[in-house]
């Protein structure tokens, strides 16, 4: 076969991303395309498994069975949809061990909204309608990304998180109907949780390192602000026709645009949860830990069965 | 021992009968029996099955996307293997 040099094979594989061809694990890719996606799927999968946390705090104490029932196969769908991302991740050459032991050192990053702490059942409410809606913004475009199994994970995904935001917006409705007290306690989670969903879209675009690369390898097909934009244009009529009130007093409705402004993001807190210093972070990687740790013996026994019905096998 | 050593198994879902198994992701299990019963929980929660099938997938054995071109040249250039190919008089039918 002819010698093809690095320049070449980039322009090829480019010249795929730009006829819409999805590119597949065995195909060619550049090195940093291949780094990018084990980083953002990774981080996906991390998302989805420390997302289990903050909610799974509320599975014992859920207001009645339906609610419970609910609640747990949300959390179960969370599991699955780690394990979807964890397999993409796999396919590119990350080692799933490795995956995980950065997430439980810290080395890795997961979304910084699990490290808010969920303080009442009204929190169950605001993160299906708000953290699930944000990332279903987030994943319906990743559902077109250019690498085959991240975007077919992503279909999967999307398909299922369509009833986790109605099952959250449900619960707020309930409790807006609800008493006096009951209505202050969807008003306090979405007072609590509103900012820090419009911080996971992540930076502004001027501040956002990766988004031009990720943009023209199509990995990403729509900028942090076009998304975070998105959002609030659809979330602050659902909010109103509830009866609650979005926590920004500069939010104001363009006429000529057709966009609502809103004000500024405390970015000093964000970057501050980023780093480590939110207000669960050491709380829920420990609880990762600790779960990987507890199950040790659990994983021990599985395999000493499967190497002694092997043997069995072959005697 | 930990789940390092768990090998990877591809899992296929026929979706329902009259329909062949369909590859749907991957995932790590110690053994087979334990694979099949992961894969219901991770690729099935929604009823997408009848049926699951895994398979290793050290054991899959696949063409060399470098060498697509070559290994399928052949079909490219028969084009008379398509019924498109044949003229058909006019007023011909059920054909």
């Amino acid at each position: 076969m002819e010698e093809i040099n690095y320049a070449e094979l980039e322009r090829r594989f480019q010249e795929k991303i730009d006829k819409d061809i999805k590119i597949e694990p065995k195909d060619w890719m550049p090195d940093d395309y291949r780094q990018t996606l084990i980083r953002q799927i990774s981080q996906h999968a991390h998302s989805e498994i420390v997302g289990m946390l903050p909610e799974g705090n509320w599975i014992t104490r859920a207001p009645n069975l339906r609610r419970k029932a609910v609640l747990l196969a949300k959390v179960q769908d969370e599991a699955g949809h780690g394990l979807y991302l964890y397999s993409a991740a796999e396919t590119l050459g990350a080692d799933r061990e490795e995956t995980i032991d950065d997430l439980h050192s810290g080395k890795a990053k997961y979304s910084s909204i699990f490290n808010y702490p969920t303080l009442t059942w009204a929190d169950m409410g605001a993160i299906g309608w708000l953290v699930d809606g944000a990332a279903i913004m987030n994943q319906v475009p990743l559902c077109r990304c250019s690498y085959g199994p991240y975007a077919r994970a992503m279909v999967r995904v999307c398909k299922e998180e369509s009833f986790h935001q109605r099952q959250g917006f449900e619960i707020m409705t309930k409790l807006a109907q609800g008493t006096p007290e009951q209505k202050a306690m969807a008003q306090d989670a979405l007072n609590r949780f509103w900012w820090p969903s419009l911080m996971m879209f992540g930076p502004n675009d001027a501040e956002s390192k990766h988004t031009a690369q990720s943009v023209k390898w199509k990995i990403k097909r729509h900028t942090n602000d076009e998304l975070r934009q998105q959002f609030v244009d659809v979330t602050v009529p659902q909010a109103e026709m509830i009866g609650l009130t979005i926590p920004d007093k500069d939010l104001k409705f363009n006429e000529a645009t057709g966009h609502y402004e809103f004000g500024e993001i405390n970015w000093d807190e964000f970057w501050q949860v980023v780093a480590g210093n939110g207000p669960c972070n050491k709380d829920r990687i420990d609880t990762r830990r600790k779960a990987k740790e507890n199950g040790e013996w659990v994983r021990e026994a599985a395999s000493a069965y499967a190497a002694k019905q092997a043997e069995l096998k072959r005697a | 021992m930990s789940t390092h050593e768990w090998p990877l198994w591809e899992v296929f879902i026929r979706s329902k009968a009259g329909l062949n198994h369909k590859h749907v992701g991957s995932l790590r299990a110690a053994d087979a029996e334990m694979a099949v019963e992961n894969a219901r929980d991770v690729y099935t929660r929604r009823s997408e099955g009848i049926s699951i099938w895994v398979v290793e997938s050290k054991d899959i054995y696949a063409s060399d996307p470098t060498e697509a071109d070559a290994l399928f040249e052949p079909a490219d250039s028969k084009i008379y293997r398509h019924p498109t190919f044949y003229d058909v008089p006019d007023g011909i039918s059920h054909m």
